[in-house]
């Protein structure tokens, strides 16, 4: 089970609402506890470099700014979000190659239909995907 | 020698090199791994010269990313 701040999700939302038409990409902290939940204290909104509809990568000096935060608070990187302008909330082709990190939680936000969005929870390993449920936290 | 590795403090051998570590260290597809030292972000040639000394502090950065093309970026050099 993946357990997200209510609060934490709108600032992702509107980000990528923002970032329209172009991909918007983050990472995600937080933390797991001993049964296997995982808690996402906090969604990082980064910069794509590739600037494009169709593909993002993460900037890594901002991603190397975020993991020190997260250090510094005591949370743990988690794994990384992205949106899909105009397509479904799940892994693409190109998600499932680019997915180097088998213990990361990927995260997809569609757009594709207006007023609408959807946000998935995904492990990937060696072009397996398993899908997670997120349970909102309100406050 | 007493280094940070993504958090966590570590005993290693002096004269240890970066490409050393990532072998030690396990770190999975490191082709696509960027790799700090310090806050330095080192090139993949760095990697095999790069000494590390006392009180170093290592982040491996996996490249993230993804879309519905393929990428044109999907290395670790900046």
């Amino acid at each position: 089970m993946i357990y997200l701040h209510l609060k934490e999700y709108e600032k992702l939302l509107a980000h990528a609402v923002k970032c329209l038409p172009e991909e918007a990409c983050g990472l995600l902290g937080g933390r797991k506890d001993e049964t296997g939940n995982t808690y996402i204290e906090v969604v990082y909104l980064l910069e794509n470099i590739d600037h494009s509809q169709e593909h993002f990568s993460l900037d890594p000096r901002g991603q190397l700014a975020a993991v020190k935060e997260m250090r510094a608070n005591g949370w743990r990187p988690l794994g990384n979000w992205h949106s899909h302008p105009a397509s479904p909330s799940r892994p693409s082709e190109e998600d499932k190659r680019l997915a180097y990190d088998s213990s990361a939680l990927y995260m997809i936000l569609s757009l594709m239909e207006r007023g609408a969005p959807v946000l998935n929870a995904f492990r990937i390993e060696n072009d397996h995907v398993e899908k997670e449920e997120i349970r909102y936290i309100q406050g | 020698m007493t280094i940070v590795v993504a958090g966590e403090r570590k005993e290693y051998a002096d004269g240890l090199t970066v490409e050393e570590l990532i072998e030690a260290e396990k770190v999975e597809t490191p082709q696509y791994v960027t790799v700090t030292v310090n806050d330095t972000f080192l090139s993949n040639a760095e990697r095999a010269s790069r000494s590390l000394q006392e009180g170093d502090i290592v982040e491996f950065l996996y490249f993230m990313g993804g879309g519905t093309i393929p990428s044109l970026c999907a290395s670790n050099d900046l």
